[in-house]
């Protein structure tokens, strides 16, 4: 079964994601699993394992967690956002430009989901609300953003721009975050998110919270510039260097022009 | 000669006075039945002075007026109810959700009601520049000394209308029922309750029950709309009353005194400035509502206890208590199995209390330690009151802290930082960081003290470089305009600190109202002017003009001899030679 589900993973990965790559779309799992291990050999396994079993330092600290089980889904998440490989380990994994190209992704992913089965990486048609009539894309759209407001604002921030974690950690913005990496993330919890497993947020409604997402990409801001969707803080600063700033400029103008008049003094 | 001004002849039949205009006869219509003319006449031509910061109080006024505007707009939609209903209306994210009719009216006027969001947005960034421009009024007030006799309770009365206009905008906030206000709410709910003893109590009688409840939006509705803009209009009146009734400081300057306020009238001038101002005021208010987003209350969703949002922060006026909240450690005492929350009554309770009673107090503080019971119309400059300039900035330094501690979160993702580090920080700066900026700051104006002696005395300088004979440099240095010279030198001495520590005068009689407070009364006026510069007395500005003279002539004249320049670097001896005296 597990082989099968892998190969099935690996199909369906090579067949949706990896499409441009022609050359590899024929090649075997076995083959994607052995490129993979290449790659994580050179550039993973000095933190996690050479056998992805991760490691730890002489006083008991985790260096790199183990990858047994962690799924395909993670391996695309974290390398495919350029989390991984870390520049270095701290609060915060830094979104870095991505370090591997996307059939190498692929193939890192595929060795990874050998070790032990995890979630996989999902397909288009789980986080897309395409296939749905209008009706049911604004009852899901409206049901996303009231799992998304219980769920992940109170990280994340209202309308996702981010938010601050304990000692310099944070959750990240998702306005740029790709729809399939945010599904992603609810299901493997990355850093010191909750995963979402499907008995959690069954699948249907982790789509509905990325349709929302994506419906305020889409939306006009219907007020004028939003100031960075960061609430209260920078409203303030707008009232007073913009509005306050303009009204005493105001104020230095009106009181530095005095009475002027172009009439001649009538002689009686 | 054009007469037609005056006369429409000149010749051998008389002249006929010109028909009333219109607005004349309506004038004199008014005045018949009013009586307005001899009040007009006099209030009319008012003098006020010119200076730009003395508009500041104005910002608040007009935006006042735009805010009575926009929110007689939005009661005409808004529903204050906690009823719950399914919102069917054009924003389609929210379409189908359950919400209170307080959340659904406030979405209609966002997206149904033809200009309403705008009129929201104004609404809203009015109320924050309200409350600012009142907290930069009160700066210049304090900082110019214009609280001082005979004008100390209409700091009061300002006081009372900062307090007011900060507990209006959180009623305001408050009412749309969204995630981000009913959050307001519920951490409103959690400093109530934080009082000892009565606190759960005082939280059950304003929320009519177990928090939430369905009666807190239509409360805050009333207090809103009706107590609070009440008392605000009663107090605005009272406070431009007593403007009139004291008239306007001035600045000093030639022919400015005590006892006249040089300057233009209302009419025409001044009803132009203001009248301008208004608008000026409406327009930026507008530019704001219209371009900059406010309180985007669909992106927050209707209020439910259950969901909070990163970056919940209050208005910016509320920020800096919820800053001292943010930074408080976490505080409890257990007595008897109950619970005092020192962690929260501290920083939400007793600090913003105890702030205010400090800001309402201040005018009677500074009177009863520099003993000044004189009135005073002229204004002084910030610099020659140094303990007191310092003092404000230290306050202001630890409001800014306090502001930065509310913003902990935002400041952690923006600057990449880490949110423990910046509270660590902040716990220590909150109280060292007021005393450094006012070490900074009253030995800064003390500076400027002396450099405006400076220049009183050996004139400003020019920019013009002298080359003496023997080939030194010296900048020509000139004196003052009499002008100016006289605005420097407008400002009082302070007054000797008589008296020894005990409340006894130089000859150790008792000061007649030496009391028990009388010794450390004493000790704080000595340092309240501790170091400040007193301006040159007659003498010292006659020597000093006569010696700026003296070095005037040695500049320009020629001294006498040649010099090559040489006698100094070894080329010849020096025995005979002096070194120019500058």
């Amino acid at each position: 079964m597990i082989i099968a589900g892998l190969l099935l993973t690996g199909g369906i990965f090579t067949a949706v994601v990896n499409t441009t790559a022609q050359a590899d779309s024929t090649s075997s799992n076995e083959e994607l699993v052995a490129q993979g291990r290449d790659l994580f050999l050179v550039s993973c396994s000095f933190c996690h394992g050479q056998n992805g079993e991760g490691i730890r330092s002489e006083n008991g600290n985790q260096i790199g967690p183990p990858l047994v089980g962690v799924g395909a889904a993670a391996v695309d998440f974290q390398v495919g956002t350029g989390r991984m490989p870390l520049a270095q380990p701290g609060a915060q994994d830094q979104v870095k430009p991505v370090a591997f190209d996307d059939d190498e992704i692929a193939a890192l992913a595929a060795y990874v989901a050998s070790l032990g089965p995890g979630p996989a990486i999902p397909d288009e048609s789980d986080y897309s609300i395409e296939g749905l009539s209008d009706k049911e894309r604004e009852a899901a759209i409206s049901r996303g953003g009231q799992i998304f407001l219980t769920n992940c604002t109170a990280c994340h921030n209202f309308q996702g721009s981010g938010g601050a974690m304990p000692h310099g950690g944070k959750a990240p913005s998702l306005s740029e975050t790709s729809p399939r990496h945010i599904y992603e993330a609810m299901l493997t919890g990355p850093g010191q998110m909750d995963s979402f497993s499907n008995g959690n947020l069954s699948p249907d409604e982790k789509r509905d919270v990325i349709a929302y997402l994506v419906s305020l990409r889409d939306m006009p801001e219907y007020g004028g510039f939003g100031l960075g969707g960061l609430g209260p803080v920078v409203e303030g600063l707008a009232a007073w260097l913009v509005g306050l700033g303009l009204l005493v400029g105001a104020a230095v103008w009106i009181a530095a022009h005095t009475t002027r008049t172009s009439k001649k003094k009538v002689d009686a | 000669m054009d007469t037609s001004k005056v006369a429409n002849s000149n010749t051998t039949t008389a002249a006929t006075p010109a028909k009333p205009s219109r607005a004349a006869a309506a004038a004199t219509w008014a005045d018949e039945r009013l009586g307005i003319a001899s009040m007009a006449k006099k209030n009319l031509r008012k003098v006020f002075p010119d200076h730009w910061s003395f508009m500041l109080g104005e910002i608040a006024l007009w935006s006042f007026v735009v805010l009575l505007l926009t929110g007689v707009f939005l009661t005409l939609w808004f529903t204050p109810s906690m009823g719950e209903v399914q919102y069917n209306g054009t924003y389609e994210q929210l379409r189908g959700v359950h919400m209170s009719e307080a959340f659904a009216s406030t979405l209609r006027i966002s997206f149904d009601v033809r200009g309403g969001l705008l009129m929201r947005q104004m609404h809203h960034w009015a109320a924050m520049l309200f409350v600012a421009s009142m907290m930069v009024h009160l700066l210049r007030v304090f900082f110019t000394g214009a609280y001082r006799k005979p004008r100390e309770l209409n700091w009061v009365i300002g006081s009372l209308l900062l307090l007011l206009g900060t507990l209006e905008g959180f009623t305001g906030y408050s009412l749309p029922d969204d995630l981000l206000s009913g959050t307001g709410i519920r951490a409103a709910d959690g400093f109530i309750k934080a009082s000892p003893v009565v606190g759960t109590y005082m939280s059950f009688f304003l929320f009519g029950g177990e928090f939430p409840g369905e009666s807190i939006i239509p409360r805050l509705y009333t207090i809103h709309v009706l107590l609070i803009p009440g008392l605000l209009l009663a107090l605005i009146a009272a406070h431009m009353l007593l403007l009139v009734y004291h008239k306007h400081t001035q600045w000093p300057g030639p022919g400015r005194t005590e006892k006249n306020v040089v300057g233009f009238p209302m009419l025409p001038v001044y009803a132009a400035k203001a009248g301008g101002f208004f608008f000026i005021v409406f327009g930026v208010t507008a530019l704001l509502g219209g371009l900059l987003s406010i309180n985007p209350v669909w992106k927050y969703g209707p209020y439910d206890p259950s969901k909070v949002t990163a970056g919940s922060q209050p208005d910016w006026y509320m920020g800096w208590p919820d800053g001292a909240l943010r930074i408080m450690p976490g505080l409890e005492t257990h007595i008897w199995g109950y619970t005092i929350s020192w962690n929260v009554m501290l920083p939400i309770l007793v600090l913003p209390l105890l702030m205010f009673t400090i800001l309402m107090l201040l005018p009677f503080i500074d009177a009863w330690i520099t003993g000044d019971k004189r009135e005073h119309h002229l204004l002084e400059r910030p610099r020659n009151a140094p303990t007191r300039t310092a003092l404000m900035v230290a306050l202001m330094t630890m409001y800014g802290l306090f502001w930065i501690a509310g913003g902990n979160d935002i400041i952690a993702i923006k600057l990449h930082s880490s949110i423990n580090q910046i509270t660590y920080f902040l716990r220590m700066a909150v109280f060292v960081g007021p005393v450094i900026a006012f070490l900074i700051t009253r030995r800064w104006c003390i500076a400027l003290q002396r450099k405006d002696n400076e220049t009183l005395l050996h004139g400003y300088e020019t920019g013009i470089i002298m080359r003496s004979p023997e080939g030194g440099y010296t900048e020509r240095h000139l004196p003052l305009p009499e002008s100016r010279a006289y605005t420097l030198t407008a400002r009082e001495r302070d007054p000797s600190i008589n008296g020894g520590p005990e409340g006894t005068d130089a000859n150790g009689i008792p000061a007649p109202d030496a009391g028990r407070l009388a010794g450390f009364r004493h000790r704080v006026r000595t340092l309240w002017y501790a170091d400040n510069v007193q301006k040159p007395t007659v003498a010292e500005l006659e020597e000093g003009h006569h010696h700026a003279e003296h070095e005037h002539e040695l500049q320009e004249g020629v001294e006498g001899h040649a010099a090559d320049g040489h006698q100094f670097d070894g080329h010849h001896l020096v025995e005979d030679e002096t070194l120019g005296r500058h």
